[in-house]
């Protein structure tokens, strides 16, 4: 069945991600916060995000693919460098990230870069 | 710890969520407001998947493959399992309101409300947090995060093609880095270990199986965080 409604599919998809927020609320109402089963689920959700993340920048969908890994992985590297001498800055660590990201697009933009 | 009082912490909240999340998610969200009009959705549509769908990877899923033309149950299988990870998102955070009973009446609601952005805010402020300033403060850092959203999504729509490709890329690249400090800064072993693992498995797992990298990166390397981190706990 091929339904062309948008509206129609976009409250499908609200209600598809929203199974998967009532269910962890099931659960979380029945779990035990000082037991394993707790911290094995903490475990999941950082790693599951972790992957996740890891994964947008090393290899991205859509706008970001358009973007040579160089600039990502460079940016990310600078970034975290501050972010270490800076004495672990969030701000300081995302603001350098996003910086060298935004000029290092910017100059391949302007045909600045020589690589 | 003394209670701040209601106003007082969801003050706190809106402040935690002005200070980064917002322009996280605004920035994300004019990538997806942009790709949105791209695709040939409305701009109603497209706020409207910014606000209950709440999850990019889903909101990405749906728009890109309605506008291939798939079969309705194709794109909301999809949507829905690129969504996934806030099952066990939901099962972290919720007993952090345990003891406030109006939390607990809306639980579902706080659920819909939750996003990867509010959740990293609420997972390093909430729980030093007394109970009952916790559901002020995560709806202050909510609330600001969903405005953040809808104005980035309204500007990516509105204002795409304007903007040069170069800005744009910047403000969708801004939010995973921004994640990579925020995790770079967990403060509790088992949680470092899952972090690490997690990072380094993701994109190879993704590479066997892009539809279910991210839960299965979640349950290996999870998995195994776990027990790493109980064989430590064993051995001292």
């Amino acid at each position: 069945m091929t339904v062309t409604d948008p509206w129609v599919v976009l409250f499908l998809c609200i209600a598809g991600t929203f199974v998967w927020r009532a269910l962890g609320v099931a659960v979380a109402s029945r779990i035990d916060i000082s037991g394993d089963l707790f911290q094995w689920f903490n475990c999941v959700a950082y790693a599951m995000l972790a992957g996740l993340i890891t994964r947008v920048i090393l290899i991205p969908s859509g706008t970001l693919a358009e973007t040579p890994d160089f600039d990502r992985i460079a940016a990310m590297l600078v970034g975290l460098a501050i972010f270490f001498l800076w004495g672990r800055n969030i701000f300081v660590g995302t603001g350098t990230a996003f910086g060298v990201f935004l000029c290092l697009t910017a100059a391949r933009h302007f045909g600045t870069l020589p690589f | 710890m003394t209670p701040l009082g209601q106003s007082a912490a969801l003050r706190l909240g809106i402040h935690d969520g002005l200070v980064m999340p917002f322009w996280m998610v605004f920035g994300s969200m004019i990538g997806f407001g942009s790709m949105a009009r791209d695709a040939g959705v409305s701009l109603g549509v497209a706020l409207g998947s910014s606000i209950g769908i709440w999850g990019l990877p889903g909101q990405v899923a749906m728009v890109e493959l309605f506008a291939v033309g798939l079969p309705v149950f194709a794109i909301v299988v999809a949507s829905s399992m690129a969504n996934m990870r806030f099952m066990p998102m939901c099962v972290v955070v919720m007993p952090h309101f345990r003891g406030d009973p109006t939390a607990v009446r809306w639980r579902y609601l706080l659920a819909q409300m939750l996003s990867i952005n509010i959740w990293t805010v609420f997972m390093r402020r909430g729980p030093t947090l007394a109970v009952e300033d916790r559901l002020p403060f995560y709806v202050g850092v909510s609330v600001i995060c969903l405005i953040g959203g809808a104005i980035g999504t309204a500007i990516g729509f509105v204002a795409s093609g304007l903007l040069p490709l170069y800005v744009t890329v910047s403000l969708v690249f801004l939010n995973p880095a921004y994640f990579v400090f925020v995790f770079s800064s967990v403060r509790y072993r088992n949680c470092i270990i899952a972090v690490v693992l997690g990072a380094l498995t993701g994109p190879l797992i993704y590479q066997i199986s892009p539809e279910w990298s991210v839960p299965v990166t979640g349950l290996v390397a999870g998995t195994i965080a776990f027990y790493f981190d109980k064989g430590l706990e064993n051995r001292t």
